[in-house]
């Protein structure tokens, strides 16, 4: 029965297959894909609709205010009334913008990240398309963002498009490297590109009790806060929204769009947000495995979401709480700062790893990192001159 | 024809598009982009062979595409960065505004 | 050959040569970059095709991921009017269709191995990783320092000079 209600989805689909038998092959696999897709469309589509209206009522609470209460209970029919405000929205084009590429950039920007949601495991034996380089996959795809990007801002005919296009650019490479290097360390430990087995390699329980996921190590604790930090900056939130700052540049790349287009934007957003965080859980978190050996009646698929939803959170929580950062900040950090570390993130899980002593081996992962840690702060700081804060009031 | 003749056609006729517009063109980016076109064909025409040959598994080919694949990256951070250089002095990336050089 | 074999092959080849053409053709700089980017994904395709799916994804990664964006870069970074009537330099076309031409014979006159499809055993990471360690690691330190070479010759190159 634990079993059944883990495998429901599996289930359901076998029997809706099973409909097809009467089919030749390809069509039995065409429908099948198709129907993958269909699941993952729809899940993630009513996830981008609630957190629309999370996002806004979380950081009203953070800000002391509700946030959106009048539609529907609690306020949770809100996207219902932002869908049909974005659908009747006039679709303003400028006189001097470059028509096609104007049409094709939000399509651009959303088709990259539906892709990548689809090498993700959502539970045992749930994944939607399983890849052999499911990992490189997904980076593959996330580098065709920038592009997007790029034929947002300059089709605009507009400076301060172009110039918001230009910072997300180069913030969303710089911030490349560093999420590619962090997840070396995991793709070593773990022995594949595939995600199942990265999610198969991070199965068990020591002593019962503490999971074995790869978060709880000490390369790859510093690995999911640097992956996490660079994952902030691939999607453009706070503290890293420079590109997209509402007091500076309007709305940076999306200056010129309307109606639908800017919520097919807003949707790329959101599910680049998504594919990064089930990225993180995949690779850090566990996947879908339970946090202890006894919590294992629980359904592999609520794991993976609950863990999904408080990396959202965080999301959310940190976009309410941050200041935003400068662009020279920004790129002074990635490559100054979480290069080295994401390098020597790769020394410490191979410590980890290869010497033979388990407690020698955690204890000289925690060196290394600590080591690499405490040079660079030195080094980096070594130029800053910090003074007694003062306060000035009016009097 | 075969499989492997249809392939290093369709490698070719890139090829002589990239040769195409390194050869028509006067902006030196244009020409930057035939580069790449003709390297991408080349990378092609490796890996077809290795797909296509003898001891496939030796995965010759293949090695021989991904070298070219890196090389060919740092060829157009070098190239691109020599574009910038020189539009910083002249002001112009047409080719034939670049003849000091010339007599 | 049936056609549900050729079919996936001749739209691939057709997208990969629009592209092509259109990036060698089109005398907006912008949108030239832009086909060339289909020709890149067409390319991958291929690669996909010809069972070696790791070169295709690496293609992707460092071509339209890396190579494209600093095409955009370069066209961003320098204002060329090539819109203007004389963009093109005709002269051209003639040498790039008498190779065509040569190529294409030479390609008719050679025997080639009778091309026995999926007979290539199948591209693996782990394979391509222990190849590269075991056969081909001075190329792959040599690769290393061109990259280097390329990536501190490319900062020189665009630093300001001190005044």
């Amino acid at each position: 029965m634990i079993d059944a209600a883990d495998q429901i989805f599996v289930i359901a689909k076998r029997l809706l297959l099973s409909l097809l038998m009467w089919a030749p092959d390809w069509v039995v696999q065409v429908v099948s894909s198709l129907m993958n897709v269909a699941a993952v469309l729809g899940v993630f589509l009513v996830l981008f609709a609630l957190i629309s209206v999370f996002e806004r009522k979380i950081l009203g609470r953070i800000q002391n205010r509700y946030g959106p209460n009048r539609v529907g209970p609690f306020g949770l029919l809100q996207p219902v009334a932002d869908g049909i405000k974005m659908l009747i929205k006039e679709d303003i084009v400028p006189r001097g913008a470059d028509k096609a590429v104007h049409f094709l950039a939000p399509v651009a920007m959303v088709a990259p990240a539906i892709l990548a949601l689809g090498v993700i495991p959502y539970g045992r034996n749930m994944t939607a398309f399983s890849i052999d380089a499911g990992i490189l996959f997904f980076f593959a795809v996330g580098s065709a963002t920038e592009l997007a990007v790029f034929m947002a801002g300059w089709s605009s005919n507009n400076k301060y498009s172009m110039l918001g296009a230009m910072r997300a650019i180069a913030q969303m490479v710089s911030y490349e490297l560093p999420l590619i290097i962090t997840v070396l360390p995991v793709v070593m430990i773990a022995g594949s590109l595939s995600p199942d087995q990265i999610v198969a390699a991070q199965n068990g329980y020591l002593f019962g009790l503490v999971p074995k996921w790869f978060v709880l190590t000490p390369w790859g604790a510093v690995a999911f806060i640097l992956f996490f930090t660079a994952s902030l900056v691939e999607s453009n939130r706070t503290p890293f929204d420079l590109p997209e700052g509402e007091s500076e540049l309007v709305a940076g790349h999306m200056t010129e769009y309307s109606g639908f287009k800017y919520a097919t934007f807003f949707m790329a957003e959101y599910f680049g947000m998504f594919a990064v965080s089930g990225l993180a859980v995949t690779l850090f978190l566990g996947g879908w495995h339970a946090p202890a050996a006894f919590l294992q009646f629980i359904p592999s698929w609520i794991w993976f979401f609950l863990k999904l939803s408080v990396l959202l959170f965080t999301f959310i929580w940190i976009r309410g709480t941050l200041p935003r950062v400068r662009i020279d900040q920004v790129m002074k950090l990635a490559w100054t700062f979480m290069l080295p570390m994401a390098f020597s993130c790769l020394l410490a899980a191979a410590a980890w790893h290869y010497i033979s002593s388990a407690a020698l081996g955690w204890f000289s992962s925690l060196l290394i990192v600590g080591i690499a840690y405490a040079g660079l702060s030195k080094i980096l700081e070594a130029r800053k001159h910090l003074s007694v804060r003062t306060y000035q009031f009016a009097e | 024809m075969g499989a492997l003749e249809a392939v290093i056609a369709v490698s070719i006729v890139l090829f002589s598009l990239g040769l195409m517009a390194v050869l028509t063109r006067r902006d030196a980016i244009f020409m930057l982009i035939g580069i790449e076109m003709m390297l991408a064909a080349g990378n092609l025409n490796l890996v077809a062979f290795w797909h296509y040959g003898p001891h496939p598994e030796q995965m010759t080919g293949a090695m021989m595409a991904i070298f070219a694949m890196a090389v060919a990256a740092g060829e157009t951070a070098v190239g691109l960065a020599l574009i910038l250089a020189v539009y910083r002095h002249r002001r112009s990336t047409q080719i034939d505004q670049l003849n000091t050089l010339k007599g | 050959m049936n056609l549900l074999s050729i079919l996936p092959f001749a739209v691939i080849a057709a997208i990969t040569l629009a592209g092509a053409l259109a990036a060698a053709a089109l005398p907006n700089l912008v949108h030239a970059a832009l086909s060339l980017v289909l020709a890149f994904l067409g390319v991958a395709a291929f690669f996909f095709l010809l069972g070696a799916e790791f070169i295709g994804l690496v293609q992707v990664i460092v071509y339209v991921g890396a190579v494209a964006v600093l095409i955009v870069f370069t066209i961003l970074l320098t204002r060329s009017d090539s819109g203007r009537p004389g963009y093109m330099n005709w002269g051209g076309v003639p040498v790039a269709l008498a190779v065509l031409a040569g190529l294409l014979w030479a390609l008719s006159r050679t025997a080639l191995p009778a091309g026995q499809a999926g007979a290539a055993a199948p591209l693996t990471v782990l394979g391509i990783g222990q190849t590269l360690m075991n056969q081909y690691v001075w190329p792959l330190q040599a690769v290393g320092v061109v990259l280097t070479a390329a990536l501190v010759g490319a900062v020189v190159l665009v630093m300001e000079e001190k005044r």
